[in-house]
C-alpha cells in the first residue's frame, strides 16, 4: 500500500514501533513535538504538504495519549486551504484534535458555511462531515437553514444530502431549535419517500432523534415507516447493495421500528395490520444460522421487533410467542443471544403482564446468575429482581445470598442491596426477613449499607411478635469469632433493646449477653462504640434485679471512657453513670424505643437513584418515566399478603393516629376504602411502648402513661435529647421545627387525658354547598351525589370524590403540619382507554400545590394514581378546584370538582390544662384576635353530637374544662406557614331550650387565623350555608381581596 | 475492562449506565460506546461492517495497514459514521467515494509534481 507518499510519517511512525519501552517511546515523541513546533514557529518557511504532514504526525501522536497542547491553529488553518489534499486534512484532523467547545472552531465558522453553500461537492461533503462530528451551538445557530437546504435539494447528490441528514441531526442534538417543528414535520414525511437507501437511512436516524423529544408532530410519518419496513422485510425493491448476508439493510429496519416505538398505539386498523403482519414475519421468519455475521444482523432486528411488540401491547397470543422466543434464547450457548434474551426479558416485565409466563423460566434465569460472562450476570440479577413477587421471593433470595459469597466484588453491593429489598418487600414472614439481613451482613458485610440494618431495627421495634426472634438470632450471629462491624452494630443495637426478653433461656442472662458483646468490644470504631455503650447501659437497666457484677463492670467501662477524646461517647459515659446512679426510678427512660412511624423504605430509594443514568432519552426509559412522573400504574391490584406495609407514598412522616387508613400500601387498599379501624393501630401502643415520656413526637397524641410526681418534663426532654443519636432514626416529629413550637406549648404529658380524636364521626355533616359544576359539554354524569362525596371527604381523609360509568376518583391524604399529601386515584372502570386525561389544581391563594404530571392516557381497567403535596400558607375558607377532564372515545368528559383542602385538616387538637386554657383565653383581650358572635340557624343536634364533629373536624374537645355542661370548649393548633403553629382556642356555648342558636368564641394570636376559623366553624353548624361565604362585618385588617380571588370563589360566582 | 473478559464472553460490556460494544479481530479491537437501550447487535454489525470495507479496501487488512495509515482510517470512519449514526450501508458506495477522494489526491499531487518541474527548470 503506498503510504501516501509522505516518507517522514511512515518514518516517523516506524521509530515510534521500534521504540523498546514508554521512555524511548516518549523521547522519540518529544523530540518530534519540538520538531513540530520550531517548524511551526517560522512558519513562513512551510509548504502546504509539510504543513500537512506536520499535523498528521500531531493527530498520530494525540492517538498515542500524548497532549497537544499547540498546533491547533496551523490545523484549523488548513480548512481555508483552496486545493482538496490540505482542506481534507484540515477537516479531518480538526474533528479529532478539537472538541466542540474550542475557540478557534468559532474562526472558521466563516470558511466551512462557504464551503457548505458553495457548489464543490467534495468540500460540501468535508464540511459537513466535521459540522456532523464535532458541531456545536454556534455551528448550529449559523448553519442549520443552509443543512436544511441540502437536505431538502432536488440538485445535490445522495452522497452529499446524507451527510446533510446527519449533520442536521448533530444540530438538533444540539440545539432543538435548529430544526422548527411546524414546518419541518411535512418535510419529513416528503423524505420518508426517498428511494436511496443511503438517504433514508440517515434521515431515519434523524426522525429517531426528533419523535424522541416531539411525538405528536410526526404522527403523519408513522404510515410511512410501516410500508418502508413491510417493503424491507419482504425485500422488495431493494439494491443488492444494501443488503447485508442477504438480509435487506438491517440497520434502516431497526431504525425504523425505534421510530414506531415513539408513538403510542396505531389506531388505523389498517396500518396497524399491515405492521403486525410485518412484525409476525419477523418473528416467524428468524432461524439460527451457522454464519455469525448474518446471525447478528437477523437477531438485531429480530429483537427490534420484540421490542415493537411490547410496546404495541399487541394481543395476547403474540405477547406469549415473544416469551416463548425470549425464553428459547436464554438457553442458547451463544453469549450475545442469550444476554439479549435476559435484557429483554427484563423490558417486557416492564411494559406487559406476563409475570406468570416468565416465572415459568425462572429456573433458567438463576443458572445465568453463575454464568461466567459478567455482563450476562448482571442481566440476570436484574430480571430476578424485576420478577420477584410474593411466591418466589425465598427461592430468589436464598439464590441471590448463595450467589454473593462467590460474587465479584463490582456487583456485590446491588446485589446486596437488592437482597433486602426483595426480602422485605416479599416477605411472607419477617422471621425470615430477619433471617436473610442477618446472612447479608455475615456473608458481605462490607456491602451492606447503614440504610439495610436501619431498616431491620425498624420493623422489629414496630413488631413485638419480631423482638424476641431478632434478638435470639442476633445473639447467636454475634457469638461467633470474627464478626463484621455492621454486624456488631445491629445486633448490639438489638440486644440492648430486647434481650431482656430472652432472659429466661438458658446462656442468656444479661450477664452473659454482656460478655458477648462486650467480646466486640474492643475492636469496633468509635461511633460503634458509643452505640454498644448504651446497649450496655440498657442492659443493665433492664434486668432485675441488678446483678452487681455487671454493674460493676458496666460502671467501669463507663468511668474508663468518660475522658474518651471523641465527645459522643464521652457524654454518653458521663450521663450513663449519672443516669445509673440515680436507681431504679430510672427504669423507665431506658425502655425500648417507641415505635417508628411507618415510612418509605430509604432501600427503593437508593435502588431508585442507582438506576438513573444519564443516556439519553429513548423509547423504553420515556415508558417507563411516563409511569413513574405520577407514581404507579397499577393494573390490578397486587396482593402482597402479609407483607410488612412498607410501600407507603407518602413523604412527610405520618402521625401514630392518622397512621392506619393511610398508610397502607395502596395495592393492598382499594381507593375508596372507608376509614375503618382509625384507632386500632393507636391502642396497639401499649404504655410500655411510650414510656419514654418525651420520645414520642407529639406527646399530646399519644396516650402517654401518667407519669409519677414528674422528673419535670423539661428533664426528660433533654434526656431525650442526648438519647436521640441512639435511636437510629430519631422520630421524626423529633427535630421537626413545628413539634418544637408544638412542646413549647403544650403542657406537657401531666394532662394525661388521651388527646385522642376520634378521627370517625358518624356526626352529619352538612358542609358545603354545591362541589360539582358540570361544564355544558358534559353528557356522562357522575353516579352519586358528588356533593355528599365531598362532604365525607371533609371530615375524612379517604375516600371518593367522584365516579361515573367510566372513571372512579378516589382520594387519600395525609396531613401533618402545614402539609399535606393528596394521592388521587384515578381509576378507569371502562375496558376501553381513557385518553387526553387531564387533573389540573387550581389552588387558592392561600395554598401552594406541587403536583406531579398525570398522564394523558389511562389503560383500560388500570389505576393512575398522582400524588399532590400541599402546603398551607395562611387560613382560608375557600378551597381547591381539580380541574378534570378525560376523553372516552370522542366524547369529551369534563368535570370541576372541590378537593377537601380545608382549614380543618391544617388543624391539630390540642391537650391544653385548665389553668393554662384559662390564662390563654384571657390574654386574648378581644377583637380582632378573639371574636364572638352568637349563631342562629344552627342545625339542631344533641350537644355530643357537636362535640363528635368538632372532634371529626380535628377541632377537638377538651372535656372538663368548662363547668357549664352546655358549652363546649375546644384547643387546636393550626399549621400554616405565614403563622407557623397558632393555639386557637375556641368556647360554644348553648342554650339546651333552643338548639338552633348559640354563642360562638373563637381566639387565637393570628387576627386572620381567628376570623377564618370562627366563619369554618360556622359554616360547619349552620344547616344551609348562606349564598356567599364573605361576611358583610369582616374586620378591616383581614385582607379581603383575596376572598374572591380563588377558583373556588369565581366558582361560587358562577352560580 | 474488554482485554481482560475471555473469547467466550459476549460481546457486550455495561459501563457507567452506557454500554461497550466491542469485537475483537485478530489482535486488534474494536470498541464502540452506545447507550444503554441502543440495539446491541445493529451496533455490533456496524463494526463488522466497517471492519469489511476497510479489509475492501487495503485487501484483507492487518494492523499494519491501520496504523500506517490510519489517516485513511479516519477517511473511512468519516464514511461510514456521522454524529455516531450510520451514515451509508452499501460497502460499494462508500468504496466508490474513498476511490474519488484518492484520485483527487493523486491528481492534485501530479499537478503539484508537475508545478515544481516546471519551477525547477525555469529556474535552472
Amino acid at each position: 500500500m503506498a503510504l501516501s507518499g509522505m516518507r517522514g510519517l511512515s518514518t516517523f511512525i516506524s521509530d515510534v514501533r521500534n521504540c523498546q519501552n514508554k521512555e524511548a517511546e516518549r523521547s522519540r515523541v518529544d523530540k518530534e513535538l519540538a520538531n513540530i513546533r520550531t517548524r511551526f514557529k517560522n512558519d513562513k518557511g512551510l509548504t502546504v504538504y509539510e504543513k500537512k504532514k506536520y499535523v498528521w504526525k500531531m493527530l498520530y501522536i494525540y492517538m498515542l495519549g500524548y497532549d497537544m497542547d499547540f498546533g491547533h491553529m496551523e490545523t484549523v488553518s488548513l480548512i481555508s486551504a483552496p486545493k482538496y489534499p490540505e482542506k481534507q486534512v484540515g477537516y479531518i484532523v480538526t474533528s479529532c484534535l478539537l472538541n466542540e467547545n474550542h475557540d478557534f472552531l468559532k474562526l472558521v465558522i466563516n470558511t466551512v458555511r462557504n464551503d457548505i453553500i458553495g457548489n464543490n461537492e467534495t468540500f460540501q461533503c468535508l464540511a459537513l462531515t466535521m459540522v456532523g462530528n464535532i458541531g456545536g451551538r454556534d455551528f448550529s445557530e449559523s448553519l442549520a437553514s443552509d443543512v436544511q437546504k441540502i437536505l431538502l435539494s432536488n440538485s445535490c447528490r445522495p452522497i452529499v444530502r446524507k451527510k446533510a441528514a446527519l449533520c442536521l441531526l448533530r444540530l438538533y442534538r444540539k440545539n432543538p431549535d435548529a430544526v422548527n417543528v411546524d414546518g419541518w414535520s411535512e418535510r419529513m414525511v416528503h423524505l420518508l419517500d426517498e428511494r436511496d437507501i443511503g438517504v433514508l437511512t440517515a434521515v431515519m436516524s434523524l426522525l429517531v432523534s426528533l419523535v424522541a423529544k416531539s411525538q405528536d408532530a410526526y404522527w403523519s410519518c408513522v404510515p410511512k415507516c410501516v410500508r418502508i419496513l413491510e417493503r424491507l422485510t419482504r425485500g422488495q425493491d431493494i439494491p443488492q447493495e444494501y443488503t447485508y448476508y442477504g438480509i435487506p439493510s438491517p440497520w434502516l429496519q431497526v431504525k425504523t421500528m425505534r421510530v414506531l416505538q415513539y408513538f403510542p398505539a396505531i389506531e388505523d386498523p389498517n396500518i396497524r395490520k399491515s405492521l403486525f403482519e410485518t412484525l409476525q414475519r419477523i418473528l416467524l421468519g428468524t432461524d439460527v444460522v451457522k454464519n455469525v455475521n448474518k446471525n447478528n444482523a437477523s437477531h438485531a432486528v429480530l429483537f427490534e421487533a420484540l421490542a415493537l411488540v411490547m410496546h404495541l401491547n399487541a394481543e395476547k397470543e403474540m405477547l406469549s410467542q415473544c416469551v416463548a422466543l425470549l425464553g428459547k434464547f436464554i438457553a442458547v450457548r451463544e453469549p450475545n443471544i442469550r444476554y439479549l434474551g435476559l435484557e429483554n426479558m427484563t423490558r417486557m416485565l416492564l411494559v406487559v403482564d406476563v409475570q406468570d409466563i416468565i416465572k415459568k423460566h425462572q429456573a433458567q434465569i438463576i443458572t445465568s446468575l453463575k454464568d461466567p460472562d459478567i455482563s450476562i450476570r448482571r442481566r440476570s440479577l436484574d430480571l430476578l429482581y424485576g420478577m420477584c413477587d410474593v411466591t418466589n421471593a425465598k427461592e430468589i433470595v436464598e439464590e441471590l445470598l448463595q450467589y454473593l459469597t462467590k460474587a465479584d466484588f463490582g456487583i456485590r453491593e446491588e446485589l446486596a442491596l437488592k437482597a433486602a429489598i426483595l426480602s422485605e418487600s416479599f416477605a411472607t414472614d419477617l422471621d425470615w426477613y430477619v433471617d436473610v439481613i442477618l446472612q447479608l451482613i455475615e456473608k458481605a458485610g462490607d456491602f451492606v449499607s447503614d440504610d439495610i440494618w436501619y431498616r431491620v431495627v425498624q420493623f422489629v421495634t414496630n413488631d413485638e411478635h419480631l423482638q424476641v426472634y431478632a434478638a435470639a438470632k442476633a445473639l447467636d450471629y454475634l457469638d461467633k469469632p470474627a464478626v463484621h462491624e455492621t454486624m456488631v452494630k445491629l445486633a448490639g443495637y438489638l440486644l440492648g433493646e430486647y434481650s431482656h426478653l430472652l432472659a429466661r433461656r438458658p446462656g442468656c442472662t444479661p450477664k452473659d449477653i454482656f460478655d458477648v458483646i462486650y467480646d466486640k468490644f474492643a475492636v469496633v470504631s468509635i461511633g460503634t462504640k458509643a452505640l454498644l455503650l448504651s446497649a450496655f447501659v440498657k442492659i443493665l437497666l433492664h434486668s432485675q434485679p441488678q446483678d452487681p457484677d455487671l454493674r460493676e463492670r458496666v460502671l467501669e467501662i463507663f468511668k474508663r471512657y468518660e475522658c474518651s477524646v471523641d465527645a459522643e461517647v464521652q457524654q454518653r459515659c458521663i450521663e450513663y453513670l449519672t443516669l445509673c446512679a440515680k436507681g431504679p426510678s430510672m427504669v423507665d427512660i431506658m425502655a425500648e424505643m417507641p415505635k417508628f412511624p411507618v415510612r418509605q423504605s430509604a432501600l427503593l430509594k437508593k435502588a431508585g437513584d442507582a438506576e438513573r443514568d444519564v443516556a439519553e432519552e429513548s423509547a423504553t426509559k420515556l415508558r417507563v418515566q411516563q409511569q413513574n412522573s405520577t407514581a404507579l400504574v397499577v393494573v390490578e391490584p397486587q396482593s402482597n399478603g402479609a407483607g410488612p406495609p412498607i410501600l407507603t407514598p407518602s413523604a412527610a412522616p405520618v402521625q401514630k393516629k392518622q397512621a392506619s387508613p393511610s398508610d397502607l400500601p395502596p395495592s393492598a387498599h382499594p381507593a375508596a376504602l372507608p376509614v375503618g379501624n382509625g384507632h386500632t393501630e393507636v391502642s396497639a401502643v401499649t404504655a410500655e411502648d411510650v414510656s419514654v415520656p418525651s420520645l414520642p413526637e407529639d406527646p399530646v397524641t399519644e396516650p402517654t402513661p401518667p407519669p409519677e410526681p414528674a422528673p419535670a418534663p423539661s428533664g426528660a426532654n433533654l434526656l431525650a435529647d442526648l438519647l436521640a443519636p441512639l435511636a437510629i432514626e430519631a422520630p421524626p416529629g423529633y427535630a421537626a421545627p413545628d413539634s418544637i413550637v408544638d412542646s413549647s406549648q403544650d403542657p406537657g404529658p401531666s394532662a394525661g387525658t388521651s388527646g385522642l380524636a376520634p378521627m370517625q364521626s358518624s356526626g352529619p355533616a352538612d358542609a358545603l354547598a354545591l362541589a360539582l359544576y358540570d361544564g355544558p359539554s358534559t353528557k356522562v354524569q357522575p353516579i352519586g351525589s358528588v356533593e355528599d362525596w365531598f362532604n365525607a371527604l371533609v371530615i375524612k381523609d379517604s375516600g371518593i370524590l367522584y365516579e361515573d360509568p367510566f372513571v372512579q376518583i378516589g382520594i387519600k391524604s395525609d396531613w401533618r403540619g402545614i402539609q399535606g399529601r393528596l394521592v388521587l386515584f384515578l381509576g378507569n372502570k371502562h375496558n376501553a382507554s381513557l385518553t387526553n386525561v387531564r387533573a389540573v389544581v387550581l389552588p387558592p391563594p392561600h395554598l401552594r400545590f406541587k403536583s406531579s404530571p398525570v398522564p394523558d392516557t389511562i389503560p383500560p381497567r388500570a389505576q393512575v394514581q398522582c400524588p399532590f403535596d400541599v402546603f398551607c400558607l395562611r387560613a382560608s375558607r375557600e378551597t381547591a378546584v381539580l380541574e378534570f377532564s378525560y376523553n372516552n372515545g370522542n366524547i369529551p368528559v369534563s368535570a370541576q370538582l372541590k378537593l377537601p383542602v380545608l382549614i380543618n385538616k391544617f388543624l391539630q387538637p390540642v391537650t391544653v390544662s385548665a389553668n393554662d386554657f384559662v390564662a390563654r383565653w384571657r390574654a386574648l383581650a378581644g377583637p380582632p384576635l378573639k371574636l364572638q358572635e352568637v349563631v342562629r340557624n344552627v342545625r339542631p343536634m344533641p350537644l355530643i353530637e357537636m362535640a363528635n364533629l368538632f372532634n371529626s373536624l380535628h377541632i377537638g374537645v377538651a372535656t372538663g374544662l368548662d363547668p357549664n355542661e352546655n358549652n363546649i370548649v375546644s384547643a387546636t393548633t393550626f399549621y400554616s406557614e405565614s403563622a407557623q403553629a397558632t393555639l386557637c382556642l375556641i368556647r360554644v356555648e348553648t342554650d339546651p331550650s333552643d338548639r338552633t342558636q348559640l354563642r360562638l368564641t373563637v381566639g387565637s394570636q393570628d387576627l386572620t387565623t381567628t376570623y377564618e376559623l370562627m366563619e369554618y366553624i360556622k359554616q360547619q353548624l349552620i344547616d344551609t350555608p348562606p349564598p356567599t361565604m364573605v361576611s358583610p362585618n369582616v374586620p378591616t385588617t383581614i385582607p379581603t381581596n383575596s376572598e374572591l380571588t380563588g377558583p373556588a370563589a369565581l366558582l361560587n360566582g358562577l352560580i | 475492562m474488554i482485554l481482560s473478559r475471555g473469547p467466550k464472553l459476549c460481546n457486550f460490556l455495561e459501563w457507567r449506565g452506557l454500554k461497550v460494544v466491542y469485537k475483537r479481530y485478530a489482535s486488534l479491537y474494536f470498541c464502540m460506546c452506545v447507550d444503554a437501550d441502543d440495539n446491541e447487535l445493529e451496533t455490533l454489525e456496524i463494526i463488522h461492517h466497517f471492519v469489511e470495507i476497510l479489509d475492501r479496501y487495503f485487501g484483507n487488512v492487518c494492523e499494519l495497514d491501520l496504523i500506517f495509515n490510519f489517516h485513511k482510517a479516519y477517511y473511512i470512519l468519516d464514511e461510514v459514521l456521522i454524529a455516531g449514526e450510520l451514515q451509508e450501508t452499501s460497502k460499494k458506495s462508500v468504496a466508490r467515494v474513498i476511490a474519488a477522494q484518492d484520485t483527487l489526491i493523486e491528481h492534485a499531487k501530479e499537478q503539484s509534481n508537475s508545478l515544481s518541474n516546471i519551477i525547477a527548470q525555469a529556474t535552472k
